[in-house]
């Protein structure tokens, strides 16, 4: 044997996720693709909802802001396994001593940073487009954000290694999904437009929509964690 | 290198109702190639699946030692695999392929060793640092074995590696098979190739999911006598 063992949990789940985002950062096609569809809903949006300057209802550019983030974290989710089917190289990932459930979580850590950088653009765009200022609550905005990423990548990377080999995988992934997460969206949407209301805004109730988001990302990623021991076996 | 043989008790494998293994008994021992022969659907891929304890078997055991081999055993990092698809990253370096894999497996220094394995396999310094998806197939072959070899396994498994590559990479896949069994490794091979084959020493044969032939003879076959017995033992 060659010498040393393999190394912890953490390490092994680092260690795929900066694979990702090394390759990422490399070719930036998935982060150029989630980006750039993510810009085209705002603006589209902004089109049909900026009317003579006036400014839209907070409302309106939370649920923007959340639509986008879920377009364009699809995308990133569909191509989530496309460099382990490529080649089967994701019989080596699974033949080597990391844990599948490290797997799953460097996967989940990839995803999600990339569909942060997406939400990062995103969210300074909407604050131009919409004339909204999220600077007086970008520590909590981020929050929400940040949680509603994980959730969302947390059911994704499930749903995204269980199509790895199916035809027509895009379209199942979205049918799958979408019912899955949207708790998601409306916790997220409740939750920033409580805090970007110019007007009234609802720290309390931003509070328990945070709140909620921490127990479903919870929930979510304890599933993931289970359900992609059997999803990862090959037979 | 743990001079313990594999050994298949029993072992059977169901899928969906439809039986593809049945009643495998059969021992590799180390520094011994072992050929795995049968037409197609006869079970030889399940097989292997089962050895690289990616396959869970339906019935049976597989021991290795003293120690039971399966999904989650710890003597997974001691199985190195090298199948038809290469199981590498395109995106990725050949160097950085060996590199990530021997970080997975716990290998010190796997950037450092990187260089050295990969001149072993015949992509020395000018391949290292190339895209792997601009590689040719017989080279994608060559990084497959690096990859497979960075944390010096003790159980080798090929399946079908001979498939795509010109004879001149068939030539170099069999003196390989022939370093891994001096290097003291179990290696197993799956094959349709009676050419790849011919430097086993034990050939197994399956049809319909069971072994009609189980032989070893130290000094290999030979192409001819072994292409006698496999059509002897498909036929019909």
């Amino acid at each position: 044997m060659a010498e040393g063992r393999p190394p912890g949990f953490l390490a092994q789940a680092l260690r795929i996720a900066g694979k990702d985002l090394a390759i990422e950062w490399r070719s930036r096609e998935v982060l150029a693709t989630m980006t750039f569809l993510a810009i085209v809903v705002v603006l589209i949006f902004s089109f049909a909802f900026v009317v003579e300057g006036a400014r839209p209802p907070a409302a309106v550019v939370s649920g923007i802001l959340w639509i986008a983030l879920v377009v364009s974290g699809t995308v990133g989710l569909a191509r989530a396994f496309d460099r382990e089917r490529e080649g089967e190289a994701i019989r080596s990932l699974l033949l080597s001593p990391a844990p599948r459930a490290a797997i799953y979580l460097g996967k989940l850590a990839a995803t999600a940073a990339l569909m942060a950088i997406t939400q990062t653009v995103l969210t300074g765009l909407a604050g131009v487009l919409f004339s909204t200022s999220f600077a007086a609550v970008a520590g909590r905005v981020a929050l929400l954000l940040g949680l509603g990423i994980i959730g969302f990548a947390a059911a994704g990377c499930v749903f995204s290694a269980a199509l790895l080999r199916a035809r027509g995988r895009d379209a199942l992934l979205a049918t799958l999904l979408y019912p899955i997460i949207v708790p998601i969206v409306i916790a997220g949407a409740r939750g920033t437009s409580q805090l970007i209301d110019p007007i009234a805004p609802d720290f309390d109730g931003a509070r328990f929509w945070t709140q909620f988001l921490v127990a479903v990302d919870v929930l979510f990623v304890t599933a993931g964690v289970w359900a992609f021991e059997p999803i990862a076996a090959s037979d | 290198m743990t001079a313990a043989p594999v050994v298949l008790a029993k072992v059977g494998k169901v899928y969906g109702g439809r039986r593809v293994l049945a009643d495998v008994n059969v021992s590799f021992q180390p520094a011994r190639v072992a050929a795995v022969l049968g037409p197609n659907g006869a079970g030889k891929t399940t097989l292997l699946g089962i050895l690289s304890t990616l396959v869970t078997p339906s019935a049976g055991s597989v021991r290795w030692g003293d120690q039971t081999l399966g999904r989650g055993s710890p003597l997974r990092a001691r199985i190195g695999y090298v199948g038809h698809e290469p199981g590498i990253y395109g995106d990725l370096t050949a160097g950085e392929n060996v590199a990530l894999f021997a970080g997975l497996y716990g290998v010190g220094d796997g950037a450092g060793r990187a260089p050295a394995l990969l001149a072993r396999v015949g992509l020395g310094e000018a391949r290292a640092d190339a895209a792997a998806r601009t590689f040719s197939r017989g080279m994608l072959q060559r990084l497959a074995l690096a990859r497979a070899l960075v944390h010096d396994p003790t159980l080798l498994l090929f399946d079908e590696p001979a498939a795509a590559l010109d004879p001149a990479g068939a030539a170099w896949l069999t003196r390989e098979l022939a370093a891994e069994r001096a290097a003291g490794r179990t290696v197993v091979l799956v094959t349709h190739d009676l050419a790849a084959a011919a430097v086993a020493d034990q050939v197994v044969i399956l049809r319909r999911g069971r072994v009609v032939f189980d032989e070893t003879r130290p000094g290999g076959f030979g192409a001819d006598a072994l292409r006698a017995l496999y059509e002897e033992k498909t036929r019909g």
